[in-house]
């Protein structure tokens, strides 16, 4: 369970973020929705521990979760809206490098994305939408609980965003949490919605 | 932490050869700026060979510089430095696989060009085997102090010329007792003191450096 109380957030200065509060339960999912700059990217770093709020707690099971990060890490994946994908090594290389740090298998997440006839091609040769669903296929690595997505459909084509649609339902019904910010409708059957 | 600071090492590694071409223009870059002293002060053994362990000492540090304003910017360009913070490894240990990456890559084949580059100014073959043990210490201290530098620079506008500045302060230490070093050797006298400060210096950079790091990597 993942609870924000009375969270804020300045960046350079200026409040990004105040007064937000939201819970989720296992098999949720919260819809991050707002205008361009309303705080939905940051307040998906700051629920990763990547920024420190500058008041309220981000909790999981009623735990702070800055006092310990790592174990923050292992139960979060983060989907950022850059690929964070190294052009030189190929998909199944990147997959090895993040199972070697989370545990998980580098062929059930490339066949989870369709990924495995570009498994051994470089990444310089992938298209934005591929790169994409590099990114997402790390998700699944290691099964962690919490999945904060920032625009995880943009560039992808519709038998991609049907894929992420299985992966989502198949993280929810094994008790995962996802909270998504996104301009796209996404296939979240059920999901919260959150505006900023 | 210690698997996982071993694998981001080894993709630093494996991405390095993939371009090969990084880690060279380093060495080059040492090379030919020892190239350049017989030029500037002329071709007389005797002036060179006075220069010799300073501009030794010299161009490896600032070669050595080269790559760092690329070692973590790259990761901070494309996410990877996101994930990594995100993914519960502590910045300490993104910070010690950086720098052993950087010394990996730069240091060694900087050690390996030495030789040349001491033959380059007339350095006394008798003082090859301090020079390459002082180099070693220096350039391994400078990894780490280079590390802390691009993390603090990190997203600064202009990063990769403040970088030096900020580095190359901390380092005037090492260039004292690491061109010490080479002298006494030169000269036939006792190296091993400068060493051993050089040595102790590396020693108090190591859980140091790192840690400084991390710090500058969280905020």
């Amino acid at each position: 369970m993942l609870a924000a109380h009375d969270l804020a957030v300045r960046r350079g200065g200026r409040t990004v973020l105040a007064g937000l509060s939201l819970t989720a339960a296992p098999g949720d999912a919260v819809l991050l929705l707002g205008r361009n700059g309303a705080g939905k990217s940051t307040l998906l770093r700051a629920l990763a521990g990547l920024l420190r709020p500058a008041a309220g707690r981000v909790l999981w099971e009623g735990e702070d979760v800055a006092d310990d990060p790592a174990a923050h890490g292992a139960r979060t994946r983060l989907l950022g809206h850059l690929d964070a994908v190294k052009p030189s090594l190929t998909p199944r290389e990147d997959l090895l490098f993040w199972s070697g740090l989370r545990g998980g298998s580098p062929g059930a997440a490339l066949d989870a994305l369709g990924l495995a006839p570009l498994a051994d091609l470089p990444c310089r040769t992938l298209s934005a939408g591929q790169r994409r669903r590099l990114a997402i296929a790390r998700l699944t690595l290691g099964g962690a609980p919490l999945w904060l997505l920032d625009e995880p459909s943009l560039g992808l084509d519709a038998a991609s965003v049907s894929r992420l649609g299985a992966l989502l339902a198949a993280h929810r019904a094994a008790g995962g949490i996802v909270l998504a910010a996104t301009h796209l409708p996404l296939p979240l059957p059920g999901a919260r919605e959150h505006r900023l | 932490m210690i698997p996982a600071a071993t694998a981001l090492y080894l993709r630093e590694l494996r991405l390095a050869l993939r371009h090969p071409a990084d880690a060279l223009a380093a060495v080059l870059f040492f090379v030919i700026v020892c190239a350049l002293f017989p030029f500037g002060v002329g071709p007389s053994p005797d002036a060179l060979a006075r220069l010799a362990p300073g501009a030794l000492v010299t161009a490896a540090l600032l070669a050595a510089l080269l790559p760092l304003d690329r070692l973590l910017a790259a990761d901070a360009e494309d996410g990877s430095l996101d994930l990594l913070l995100a993914s519960g490894l502590p910045p300490a240990g993104i910070a010690a696989a950086k720098a052993a990456a950087h010394w990996t890559l730069t240091g060694i084949p900087l050690l390996a060009a030495t030789p040349v580059a001491a033959a380059l100014l007339a350095l006394p073959p008798t003082a090859l085997p301090t020079a390459l043990l002082a180099l070693a210490l220096v350039s391994g201290t400078l990894s780490l102090l280079g590390t802390l530098g691009a993390c603090l620079t990190l997203g600064a506008r202009r990063g990769a010329l403040l970088l030096p500045l900020l580095v190359l302060p901390l380092a005037v230490p090492v260039v004292i007792f690491a061109a010490g070093a080479i002298e006494a050797a030169a000269a036939g006298t006792e190296a091993r003191p400068f060493l051993l400060l050089l040595g102790a210096f590396l020693a108090a950079c190591l859980p140091l450096a790192p840690l400084a790091s991390g710090a500058a990597l969280g905020e």
